[in-house]
């Protein structure tokens, strides 16, 4: 019989190779990125070094009216589509809870867009809306809803929520998926005895449908609006934050400031704003798992 | 229970135009791949080809310099390269943090803690990082984006890890060791053999966040040498270039394997996401 002591030493040995690659390229960074963030450091050639500026860059990351809109564009990217999502995740699950033919088909095909590189997808759907040659104007046209071609990832008007809406598509899926698994664990009873006590089909929803999803969507909802915060990719390759600055998140901000305009030490000091927004959600994240977690034993 | 006749209608029209939702946007990229280039730029729009070119492929496959072929290949060969060392360094590693974890419980908060750093925006590290590995020479190499890719794949897959050892009973295992195996030993020849899916799992989830990332990429590489195929692909369809069936044919090709990865993950996708495996 291993002692208490012993069983502590091989946990922790057994943790070490993780913990060792953890703390020096995430615990590490981090703090740096924090002590960056109170110098003047530059990334250009001959600028390291870098003075002790105290406050100085947050108090221009606060007065930053730019920055703040970047904020505000971020929230409404993250709201909108995470809602959506989540408004469209619910009912896709709810229709392939039916039963129909095909139904195996449609959740494999479900996985497709889910599948797709983030990249890829960003880089299909500009061509689809390609202000020319593509095929979301083309189709437009053809059916007669719209009567001549627009540009939009062109127009600031419609540029943010064309890019939301290519963000639902890949990103729906995922909570239409996790929503289907925990439908399928509701005891089919359950609907049977509130038709017999006369429930109609939205109470059904109400009161058993929603309670019993609720509790992986709300995880799966919080982990997406941590991932739609921090949106770069799909950005970066369908408008590269423009027109007119309509699609440029904080994410964006952050890597113009620092490897487009070299300033390390004000770059560091949008990065700690958006870690610390981040750090709310990732502690609700927490919270909710240790908690189901706790609940599931 | 039978259902009326209109109901079934509106559930099957429902079903198909979610079908046509996901399929047409994929069906499109892969018609622009085989199509002239010529056909992609006439108007009114054709919707389908009158004659299927496989140009775009061919041209992809080739080896020559200066070519988008080379760009593509090594692209091709650096995401490769960099996806698969991650995974096999991470869940290695991930596999006895996993297990302790799951048999010595009272390490909860560092379990957590890792999880949160994972979710962490990568604006956070990518600073001093980029500094750190300017000063070790690591800048446009593979082995930068290596070890970054760890510290997104490591929580994750000792998460997914932890959850099946915690449904495996402790008893063989701890007769094991009386009968004097090494802790190693119990790990590798009982426990690891019994979540055999999740390992596959992990692993194939691995691979797809790996193939997927694009923002420290971007930033940590700067040609043929490094470049993956996210930054390839950024920079084939930001860039000026109007051959749009060949940014097609470089978006098929690149998202061929997750597709086919994805068809064998089908049944534990649920679980797997469930541990934060939703990707960006």
């Amino acid at each position: 019989m291993s002692s208490a002591l012993q069983q502590r030493r091989t946990a922790w040995v057994l943790l070490v190779p993780m913990l060792g690659i953890m703390a020096a390229v995430t615990a590490w960074p981090l703090l740096r990125t924090v002590w960056l963030s109170f110098t003047d450091t530059g990334m250009g050639i001959g600028d390291s070094g870098g003075q002790w500026v105290g406050l100085e860059n947050f108090a221009r990351a606060l007065s930053d009216a730019d920055f703040r809109t970047g904020f505000g564009r971020t929230l409404y990217f993250t709201l909108v589509s995470v809602g959506l999502e989540l408004l469209i995740g619910i009912l896709v699950a709810l229709l392939l809870n039916q039963k129909f033919r095909g139904r195996f088909l449609m959740r494999a095909l479900l996985v497709l867009p889910w599948a797709l590189p983030t990249i890829v997808n960003a880089m299909m759907w500009r061509l689809i809306y390609n202000p020319e040659y593509g095929s979301l104007n083309a189709l437009l046209t053809q059916l007669g809803i719209l009567s001549e071609y627009r540009s939009w990832l062109g127009d600031p008007e419609t540029a943010m929520n064309m890019v939301i809406l290519a963000d639902v598509w890949k990103n729906y899926p995922i909570i239409a998926l996790i929503a289907l698994a925990a439908l399928q664990t509701v005891p089919t009873e359950l609907y049977e005895a509130a038709r017999l006590d006369g429930a109609n089909a939205w109470h059904r929803f109400w009161h058993i449908t929603l309670p019993s999803i609720a509790g992986p969507l709300i995880v799966a909802l919080v982990l997406r609006t941590i991932e739609a915060f921090r949106v770069f990719d799909i950005i970066y390759v369908m408008t590269r934050g423009g027109p007119a600055d309509s699609t440029r998140t904080v994410s964006f901000y952050v890597y113009q400031e620092s490897f487009s305009y070299l300033h390390a030490g004000t770059g560091a000091a949008y990065a700690i704003a958006v870690v610390g927004f981040s750090s709310l959600l990732i502690g609700a994240y927490i919270f909710l798992l240790r908690r189901q977690n706790g609940a599931s034993r | 229970m039978k259902r009326h006749p209109l109901l079934t209608f509106l559930l099957y029209a429902a079903v198909v135009l979610l079908a046509l939702s996901i399929v047409l946007p994929i069906a499109w990229l892969f018609i622009m791949s085989i199509s002239q280039p010529t056909d992609l730029t006439t108007l009114p729009l054709k919707w389908f080809p009158e004659t299927i070119n496989l140009d775009q492929y061919k041209r992809l496959l080739t080896l020559e310099e200066g070519s988008t072929g080379e760009t593509f290949l090594y692209a091709l060969r650096n995401s490769t390269v960099v996806a698969v060392s991650a995974t096999l360094i991470s869940v290695l590693a991930a596999i006895p943090a996993a297990y302790s974890f799951s048999r010595f419980p009272g390490r909860q908060g560092l379990l957590y803690g890792t999880l949160a750093v994972y979710m962490m925006p990568p604006v956070a590290f990518v600073l001093p990082l980029y500094l750190t590995f300017s000063h070790l020479g690591l800048l446009n190499s593979s082995w930068a984006l290596i070890i970054v890719y760890c510290t997104m794949l490591l929580p994750f897959a000792t998460w997914l890890l932890k959850n099946n050892f915690d449904l495996l009973p402790y008893e063989i295992e701890q007769a094991a060791i009386i009968d004097g195996a090494s802790q190693l030993q119990v790990i590798w020849h009982i426990a690891l053999p019994l979540i055999k899916p999740a390992l596959g799992a992990a692993l194939l989830f691995a691979l797809l966040m790996a193939w997927d990332e694009f923002f420290y990429a971007l930033i940590y590489t700067n040609d043929l040498r490094a470049k993956t195929l996210p930054v390839a692909i950024g920079d084939f369809a930001a860039g000026r270039a109007t051959d749009y069936g060949l940014i097609s044919a470089v978006g098929m090709l690149a998202a061929l394997p997750p597709l086919v990865a994805a068809l064998f993950l089908q049944r534990s996708l649920v679980s797997g996401l469930a541990a934060g495996g939703t990707k960006g």
